[in-house]
């Protein structure tokens, strides 16, 4: 009833090819973009903020980079918890050797310093296709993480050799550091998420992530029809990573404030990212977001149910996650290879015509 | 000969055993995917598993039984019995041939004819399942398999070569349980070998490596060899699991030697059964040479990433490994 297309004209081109041409998905879009602007600030105190809120706009960001690389031009990466330590450690030594530039410049330089490391590692993927590559990432993973835990410079000289992130303000409010409150960590998330959000919605719709789709659909077909090969996948390489690393710089100076890099940036990250994008949906924006929330919230919701509800041991509950996480990736991959967003597109569809089945 | 020069030469010869171990998960990977196209990430919680359950079993301890307390408040934990090596070896088996089975069933059947790439991101969900439910039948303690294989250094071979070098040489140090499992590693592929040219099932095995709708055509059952190769796969696994289990004890890093082998892959190829044997050596010597020549430079560990580096330098210049098929692609 509310949801269709029906009486919706558009007068303009630009009106006809808006990211969400149905009236109904535009005021959603704006309602929740108000309502997580607006309303949450006032009311997230340090619970929701720590174990659901943040960690989950973190993650989307990193889902979304990922999603670039992955579900867009189709070359598997495991490395994302390297890359993540890229731009968590570029960050700390930018706001440490330049206490005085914005916390926010420092946070995109992070990215963009990702970025060029990445794009260095996906060199080889000019080279090497399918899972060779994808473990080729792996090499990135071990040698970023073995270089930062082994090379003082990185962590100032340490003695624990973790790093800790000083107080940083944005209009004077903190955001980095132990002062910091939980609305104004929300925020700086927030603010970064939305934007990468557009910016990597309207990428991936234009002609950039065209080309990296027809890279991702067949790589040889795409070379014959003029899609430069080195050109698209050095762009997914070097913009994947430079969501990435945000969402690895964020992860470090917003969320945890302090870092022991094989515990945080491991492969154990690395999967857990690539596990969002598989349950969230392969090539969709959307889906990063649903796949980051699904994985954000089952490990609390299950620590809810089988902890405190039921009065089970912790390392339990733990090893069935495993087990829920597996099944859950089985299944995803048999019976849904699209994910969330697909559940999604279906359910918008039969939306159009509801009340009426044709 | 000069001290150095031998202590180089022994760093070379553990190398090679550390090499043959490699090998031997990666030979249950090559297994998997010539026969059906699956790149098996799960192999190392397969060894894990394979290995936790022998060692449960013997114990004589109670499956799930950190689960069934929770639930039913009971009390539970062994037994009381304790199950001779040889007969909870074959329970074992016959545990991996129905995982083998039930992967078949429940999973793979279903993605018969996606792309490699799913399938290989079905096994990365398949090793977080088979991890949670290792840890959940048996309790995620460190074990220690009780089977009385010999360890520690062999005094024998210490001696004798201990007067090749001057007086500050004291004769090559060589881990017993390294000897042994070259030996295991030795005759396991020679059977697997002798299993796949002279035997019925073996022929079959290969014609399906070979092509699948030719196989198919000829009346082989694509489904019976999957579960065989998933089987034989799970038996390489325990193998793998016990000689590193008793190394190292069973528990959860024992997962991460299926991380060891994914470089060797590379290096050999992956369709390749001599190329995983070649290339388990050459990463076991290269990396421990590093480790012993470069890493004191450069600040020690070395060992967690040379092998992919060496693996990706040589992929630069030969993307199918070793001995791998030449990869053609056509539109």
């Amino acid at each position: 009833m509310l949801y269709r297309e029906a009486g919706d004209f558009k007068t303009s081109y630009a009106a006809d090819s808006q990211t969400f041409p149905i009236a109904f998905d535009r005021y959603r879009y704006w309602a929740v973009l108000a309502v997580a602007f607006l309303v949450v600030p006032f009311f997230v105190n340090d619970y929701w903020a720590n174990a659901i809120l943040v960690p989950f706009l973190i993650y989307a960001i990193a889902a979304i980079g990922l999603n670039i690389l992955t579900g867009y031009c189709g070359q598997v990466s495991l490395g994302t918890g390297g890359f993540m330590a890229v731009g968590a450690f570029a960050c700390y030594k930018l706001m440490t050797a330049f206490p005085d530039v914005s916390i926010v410049i420092h946070l995109i330089l992070s990215g963009v310093i990702t970025a060029a490391v990445g794009a260095a590692f996906g060199l080889p993927s000019l080279r090497i296709k399918g899972f060779y590559l994808a473990v080729a990432t792996l090499a990135a993973q071990f040698f970023l993480v073995w270089l930062f835990n082994r090379v003082p410079w990185f962590y100032n000289y340490s003695a624990s050799g973790q790093i800790n992130a000083p107080e940083r303000t944005v209009f004077g409010v903190p955001v980095t550091g132990p002062n910091t409150e939980a609305w104004a960590q929300y925020l700086i998330c927030l603010v970064f998420v939305t934007v990468c959000a557009i910016i990597a919605r309207n990428l991936t719709r234009g002609t950039q992530g065209r080309t990296w789709m027809s890279i991702r659909d067949m790589d040889i077909a795409a070379e014959i029809i003029g899609v430069n090969p080195l050109k698209a996948k050095l762009t997914a390489f070097a913009v994947s990573s430079f969501f990435v690393g945000i969402a690895g710089a964020l992860f470090f100076a917003v969320y945890l404030g302090a870092v022991e890099v094989g515990e945080v940036f491991g492969i154990q990250k690395s999967f857990l990212v690539l596990f969002m994008i598989i349950i969230g949906g392969l090539g969709s924006i959307f889906g990063s977001f649903a796949g980051a929330a699904f994985l954000v919230i089952l490990p609390v919701a299950l620590k809810l149910v089988g902890v405190d509800l039921l009065g089970w041991p912790t390392d339990l509950v733990a090893h069935l996650q495993l087990v829920i996480i597996g099944a859950l990736i089985m299944f995803f991959l048999i019976k849904e290879p699209h994910g969330l967003a697909q559940w999604w597109r279906v359910a918008k569809e039969k939306l159009r015509l509801w009340p009426f089945p044709y | 000969m000069s001290a150095d020069f031998l202590y180089g030469i022994e760093v070379v010869i553990n190398g090679l055993m550390a090499g043959v171990l490699y090998a031997l998960v990666a030979l249950g990977f090559v297994l998997i995917f010539k026969a059906s196209g699956i790149f098996n990430y799960a192999q190392g919680v397969m060894a894990l598993f394979a290995a936790l359950t022998l060692v449960g079993i013997m114990e004589g301890q109670v499956p799930f039984s950190h689960l069934i307390n929770a639930i039913f408040g009971t009390d539970l934990h062994y037994f009381g019995w304790t199950v001779p090596a040889l007969l909870a070896i074959a329970v074992t088996v016959v545990i991996m041939i129905f995982f083998a089975w039930a992967v078949q069933k429940f999973v793979f059947r279903h993605l018969v004819g996606q792309e490699p790439i799913i399938l290989f991101m079905a096994t990365i969900g398949l090793a977080f399942f088979l991890e949670g439910v290792g840890d959940l039948m048996w309790g995620s303690d460190i074990r220690t398999i009780g089977l009385g294989l010999p360890q520690g250094g062999s005094l024998w071979i210490e001696e004798a070569t201990a007067s090749l070098g001057g007086d500050d040489f004291y004769g090559f140090f060589l881990d017993k349980l390294d000897i042994l499992a070259t030996a295991v590693a030795a005759v396991l592929v020679a059977a697997l070998v002798a299993f796949s040219q002279y035997t019925k099932q073996g022929r079959a095995m290969r014609a399906v490596a070979d092509d699948h709708q030719a196989a198919l055509s000829v009346g082989i059952s694509l489904d019976f060899i999957w579960i065989l190769v998933w089987s034989i796969a799970g038996f390489v696994a325990l193998v793998a699991g016990v000689l590193w289990g008793v190394k190292s004890g069973v528990q959860f890093s024992l997962s991460l030697i299926a991380l060891k082998a994914l470089p060797v892959l590379m290096l050999g190829g992956f369709t390749s059964i001599p190329g995983a044997i070649v290339g388990g050596l050459i990463i076991g010597v290269g990396e421990k040479l590093f480790e012993y020549l470069v890493g004191p430079l450069v600040g020690g560990a070395t060992e967690n990433w040379f092998a992919y580096v060496l693996a990706l330098i040589f992929l630069v210049f030969r993307p199918q490994g070793l001995f791998g098929e030449k990869i053609i692609e056509r539109v």
